[in-house]
């Protein structure tokens, strides 16, 4: 199933090993940020209504 | 008469309860699509796509490098495009839209770099060539570390929107040279651009389909990003005018 890379395999391989890493990392951080600032949220719009 | 209603139909978007709604309803299909894309145009680029006559299994590179760094130069121009609404018809959304959509913009800049200078070591025996693209997009990158760092020193958010979006106009210039560098400096390492209207200067069509799946992959993984990103910088200013005004009374 793995393709023969030959003598450039590190160069393929770290590209994408490095590429998919940092559109992971993108990815998650966005995502974490959105929940934590989400839950924020929702926290300061329930105290205002608790506070009427 | 539908030209204007579209228009006014698009201008809708500044309204960020809108924006909200509406991005809500179609991130779902963003997300699926990005994944899809990828997996297939990554997949195949990476598995079943033959060695390349010069470059041999270098060439898999591409199917990062080519729409990483169209993303990177395409990220700049949409946030030039909302920077200017923002200057001129003060929509907010729009100046979040262009804050969201810078780290994604940092993110590609830096794979293009990095899977260039990898592939460049090989292929033209050093990492790194001050060759009139690669400098451009080096600049490019510093550009949207400048812009990120700016938004994140003003503490007044309009005035922070302000400056970013003339910085925004003024890194364009490099953003449009890191564009369009391979096509006018004939000196420099970097060979002509791999995609082109003209289907004879344009890689082979096994490469040239995969590598499409893949710019696609690329391009809905940012619309995705921005979107859910806006979201998010929306959500940050209710929060700031909610507290600010808790503490009002």
């Amino acid at each position: 199933m793995m393709p023969d890379l030959g003598k450039y395999a590190f160069a393929v391989l770290s590209s994408y090993g490095i590429s998919l890493l940092l559109i992971a990392a993108i990815v998650v951080l966005s995502l974490w940020r959105g929940a934590r600032v989400r839950r924020q949220l929702e926290e300061v719009e329930a105290r205002r209504k608790d506070h009427g | 008469m539908s030209h204007r209603f579209s228009l006014n139909a698009l201008w809708e978007f500044a309204n960020p309860q809108k924006f909200m709604r509406t991005s809500q309803a179609v991130l779902p299909f963003f997300w699926g699509a990005t994944a899809l894309c990828l997996a297939v145009g990554l997949g195949w680029g990476f598995f079943f796509t033959p060695e390349a006559e010069n470059f041999g299994s270098t060439v898999k590179i591409i199917y990062i490098h080519v729409p990483a760094a169209m993303m990177a130069i395409n990220a700049w121009a949409m946030m030039l495009v909302t920077s200017l609404i923002w200057l001129i018809r003060r929509h907010h959304v729009s100046a979040l839209a262009a804050r969201a959509a810078a780290p994604i913009g940092l993110t590609m800049t830096l794979i293009a770099l990095v899977t260039g200078a990898i592939w460049g070591e090989p292929m033209w025996g050093t990492y790194w060539a001050w060759d009139p693209r690669l400098t451009s997009f080096l600049i490019l990158f510093l550009f949207y570390l400048g812009y990120i760092a700016l938004w994140e020193a003003i503490e007044n958010p309009d005035a922070a929107a302000d400056l970013t979006s003339v910085l925004c106009i003024v890194g364009s210039v490099f953003a449009l040279l890191s564009r369009y560098a391979v096509n006018f400096w004939n000196q420099g390492l970097h060979q002509g651009a791999s995609l082109s209207m003209d289907r004879a200067d344009h890689v082979a069509n096994v490469y040239y389909i995969p590598l499409l799946v893949s710019i696609a992959g690329f391009v809905l993984l940012f619309v995705a990003l921005v979107l859910f990103r806006t979201q998010t910088e929306i959500r940050v200013r209710r929060i700031k005018a909610l507290v600010a005004r808790e503490r009002m009374g």
